[in-house]
């Protein structure tokens, strides 16, 4: 293991995440928050003094010798570490009193989760009300995505950093979009700020203020769900909600599509098959939970308003809410759950399964029924017309059965705690797939305050592995990654 | 500029890893997808899964918007119908294409507008004249020619009898009474640039530059005794090795060959009919032994082995053969193999790299990029040929007036045909070529870069 290449890069994203506290620091500053002001300086400090250590250690790191599970750990590593340090502000600013409910409010941030352990976030400083909004923003591409977009981490044009993209962008199979490491990154990161830029423009045109419209649309954008208001987005105007709800599921989709429209490939986007799935499963679960809950609203169109935005925040893993979706009938509440589970599209800033793995176990699936029935029948698993290679199948295969065991393993744990069923399943459901909410004590309307710490540091594990697919996660807590250690 | 390669082998990889360095933007096809995967994840570099001589697999790597396509597949056929479906989607593409079949290659290289080929790349052929270039002028270690083949860069060895052992480098002109400056040595592992204080040791590799003519001299006043090669024994009889006794033969050097497959003993028999073929299994000594060949003064050794053929040069040396040549197809750890006795080392894979190298260079010179960039003393010095255009600093300024940075050298400065070799009097003009040596991690890439700011 390259630690001391590891170690450089983790104070390289201490320096990057200094920089990303600035502007909430400034409208600290601007607002003469005292408190908030002090703990902004405080995290700026540490983060510099650690990243500066950490660089001093990494002198003469080689440079040459990373491979994927340098890329993974780098990845592990370096998100506790963000999380560690972005906890500091909400914790100096006795604004969260413990560290570990800060902890587990900025994981959730970064990992654009959305969950909270706060009761009441309106009475909260503006400049850590922005500092958490904008953690969703900055953990929906990537710190590292970004780190990689503004410097080479390789030596000369080397292509290790493919590790790095891999371990921390959602998917099965990620690859570049453009020859260049740095390019692809970059493409990324304009096309998301692009469509944030718009995003915001949209929410402005309803009327929102600013700094709400900023907040609201680096939830969205990250598919988060940290809102700035106690009761999320019941409050604002259908017209918001509705370009939430457009947002939502725009970001949701597998950007290389953007890139795509921009190139004007458009014959690519109409028959990527991750993308129907996609819209049907939208379709499929508007309809249904529709009809099963019109009794509930005034008019069809008011329902098919709220589904609409619920499906939306469910599926692209958001968890924003105009309505309770905890009262609804318990059919609905299925589908809502199940969509919880199977989450966006790969390459998004989504989280969940991903529908692409959906595809993959479906075509798996049929393809040894087809085997039962025609025993020497050679099959491939073909996706866009492209025969899929075993090891993507032996990876999507493996990915659930670590995600049934996590989810497991966290479920009983969590149950210690001596919640009902429903309540100990959807929390770590809504964790492990980064959603927010989940049913019942955390539902739409509650909040994770009432777990005990021990429970909350598993959901941190949970939100953490859930954001990084596992693996990253997984391999830190393995003993022999650390036996190689030179 | 975008470069599209065909096949992700070991020449598309420092292909695509040299040129990635230089700054292009490479995508490589190949239709494993796992040694494509190897590449992607070593390279900044994308890839495409599928034939390169298919249309919709070039259509997918973009093929409209390059600018060059290399095609390095192990297949000539696919080679030439992927340069001719590259060329037909885009027609200002050049393409290159490497061609190994010797019954292809002159054909290939006739009917290039037809194949739409821009370059034709042999490496068996072009490491046959390597090995022929070798023992032609025998000696030297390595030679690497410069501004039109009128300076070269040779490697030596520094004996412990030879007139070379304890020389101050500011008296070498005067000991091996030629104009040529040694501009790098290796010794001990560690490469230097060495100045006028440098004094040479026994062991030390060095590299000297100045004219063919003056090395030749400098080599017969050192007395390493440059017997004509007149007997060459050569061990595999593979491509390479066909191309090398026909060249051998032009040269009036009489060659023998040892091979183990004996139809492929038939088909050289027949095809050099000039030549002694021998059909034997050089890993036995007693087939070596047999054919006395210590009579021989150059052995080289060709087989598909690299491991035999490390052993078997050994051998040879250890015999007394004053000429030998190594080939090694993987060309791996030169650091390692370079202090064995084994001659001169040959790297197939390497040659053909640099070569397709160089011609993308020259493609780009525009923006004062290298004419030739040679790797010596095991690949730590780099030793490199600009054209000055008119950007270039410090035109018509005496060197000696000049501050470049540390471990950076100008060796030669070619005007017209006048050959100046070091010295801090030179100076150069707009249209000369100026070899400099550099270690490896300067990062020289224009002439400019080898100056203090």
């Amino acid at each position: 293991m390259n630690i001391k290449m590891i170690a450089r890069i983790i104070g390289y994203i201490l320096f990057v995440e200094v920089a990303l506290m600035l502007p909430a620091f400034a409208i600290s500053i601007f607002m003469h928050e005292a408190a908030a002001m002090k703990g902004f300086i405080y995290a700026i400090v540490i983060a510099l003094i650690v990243g500066a250590l950490l660089c001093l250690f990494a002198k003469n790191a080689k440079r040459d010798r990373f491979y994927a599970r340098e890329g993974m750990a780098t990845t592990g590593i370096s998100w506790i570490a963000m999380s560690l340090v972005g906890a500091v502000p909400f914790y100096v600013s006795k604004e969260i009193p413990s560290f570990i409910d800060a902890f587990f409010e900025i994981v959730s941030g970064f990992t654009t989760t959305g969950s909270s352990i706060l009761l009441e976030v309106e009475s909260m400083s503006k400049g850590l009300l922005f500092w958490r909004s904008f953690s969703h923003w900055i953990g929906g591409m990537g710190v590292l995505v970004f780190l990689m977009a503004i410097v080479s981490l390789g030596k000369k044009n080397q292509g290790f950093s493919l590790h790095i993209l891999r371990a921390e962008s959602p998917g099965p199979s990620v690859g570049k979009i453009v020859p260049r490491i740095k390019q692809t990154a970059a493409i990324l990161y304009v096309l998301y700020i692009v469509l944030t830029v718009v995003d915001i423009a949209f929410l402005l045109l309803g009327g929102m203020n600013l700094f709400e419209a900023c907040c609201i649309a680096f939830g969205t954008a990250g598919t988060g769900g940290f809102g700035v208001k106690n009761d999320s987005l019941a409050s604002y105007s259908p017209y918001i909600q509705t370009v939430t709800t457009i947002f939502m599921f725009l970001f949701s989709v597998n950007f290389s599509i953007y890139y795509m429209i921009v190139l004007r490939r458009f014959k690519e986007v109409i028959r990527d098959e991750e993308f129907h799935l996609f819209l049907g499963m939208i379709m499929v679960s508007i309809t249904l939970i529709t009809w099963n809950v019109l009794p509930m609203f005034s008019s069809l169109k008011e329902a098919v308003h709220h589904v609409a935005f619920t499906v939306g925040t469910v599926m692209s893993t958001t968890g924003y809410a105009t309505v309770d979706f905890d009262q609804w009938p318990s059919f609905a509440k299925s589908i809502l759950f199940i969509l919880m589970m199977i989450g966006a599209c790969a390459g998004s800033t989504g989280g969940g399964m991903k529908q692409v793995r959906i595809l993959l176990l479906l075509k798996k699936i049929r393809q040894n029924i087809h085997k039962s029935l025609h025993p020497s029948e050679v099959k491939s698993i073909l996706v866009n017309g492209r025969a899929m290679d075993e090891g993507i199948i032996d990876n999507t295969t493996s990915y659930l059965i670590a995600y049934a065991i996590i989810v497991i393993l966290s479920f009983i744990i969590i149950s210690l705690d001596g919640f009902d069923l429903e309540t100990n399943v959807s929390a770590i459901i809504a964790t492990f797939n980064n959603i927010g909410p989940g049913f019942a004590k955390v539902g739409a309307t509650c909040n994770f305050a009432a777990f005990s710490p021990v429970s909350k540091l598993v959901m941190c594990f949970d939100m953490l592995a859930g954001r990084l697919e596992i693996f990253p996660m997984l391999l830190l807590l393995s003993r022999s990654t650390w036996k190689r250690a030179r | 500029m975008n470069i599209l390669i065909a096949g992700a082998g070991k020449v598309g990889k420092t292909i695509a890893n040299e040129l990635s360095d230089e700054g292009h933007d490479i995508t490589i096809i190949d239709s494993n997808s796992k040694v494509l995967e190897e590449a992607i994840s070593k390279y900044d570099v994308i890839g495409v899964v599928g034939n390169s001589a298919s249309k919709d697999v070039l259509e997918e790597a973009n093929v409209q918007n390059m600018d060059i396509f290399i095609a390095a597949t192990s297949a000539d056929e696919v080679n030439l119908l992927s340069t001719i479906t590259a060329h037909s989607l885009n027609e200002n593409i050049h393409t290159i294409a490497r061609i190994r079949n010797p019954e292809y290659a002159k054909q290939a290289y006739d009917m290039r507008d037809v194949f739409s080929l821009s370059l034709v790349v042999n490496p068996e052929k072009q490491t046959a004249m390597e090995i022929a270039r070798l023992l032609k002028y025998p000696g030297f270690l390595k030679r690497e020619t410069f501004a039109k083949a009128r300076v070269e860069i040779v490697e030596l060895k520094v004996l412990e009898d030879s007139i070379l052992n304890n020389v101050k480098l500011m008296h070498l002109q005067n000991t091996v009474n030629a104009r040529v400056l040694v501009c790098a040595v290796t010794r001990n592992g560690e490469s230097y640039i060495p100045d006028g204080n440098f004094v040479l040791e026994k062991g030390d590799r060095i590299y000297v530059t100045g004219e063919t003519q003056q090395l030749h001299t400098m080599l017969t006043n050192i007395g390493i005794i440059t017997m004509p090669v007149k007997h060459a024994i050569i061990t595999g009889g593979g491509k390479i090795t066909y191309y090398l006794a026909e060249e051998l033969h032009r040269s009036n050097i009489a060659t023998s060959i040892i091979e183990y497959d004996e139809e492929l003993c038939e088909t050289l028999a027949s095809k050099l009919p000039f030549a002694t073929v021998i059909r034997g299994d050089v890993s036995d000594r007693a087939v070596l032994d047999g054919e006395e060949i210590d009579g021989y003064d150059a052995f080289v050794s060709l087989t598909g082995m690299d491991e035999l053929n490390i052993v078997t040069s050994l051998y040879a040396h250890t015999n007394g053969v004053p000429q030998v040549v190594t080939k090694l197809g993987r060309g791996e750890a030169p650091d390692l193999i370079g202090n064995m006795p084994i001659g001169s080392v040959v790297c197939p894979k390497e040659l053909c790299t640099m070569h397709i190298v160089r011609y993308v260079r020259a493609i780009q010179n525009s923006k004062g990029a290298a004419l030739t960039i040679h790797r010596i003393a095991e690949g730590n010095v780099e030793a490199i040929e600009f054209e000055v255009d008119k950007d270039t600093k410090h035109i018509n300024e005496p060197l000696k007036n000049t501050k470049t940075k540390d471990n950076v050298l100008i060796v030669s400065i070619r005007h017209g045909t006048k050959v100046s070799i070091g010295g801090g009097d030179a100076t150069y003009d707009v249209g000369d070529s100026v070899i400099v040596v550099a270690q490896k991690n300067a990062a020289i890439h224009t002439l400019n870069d080898i100056f203090e700011e």
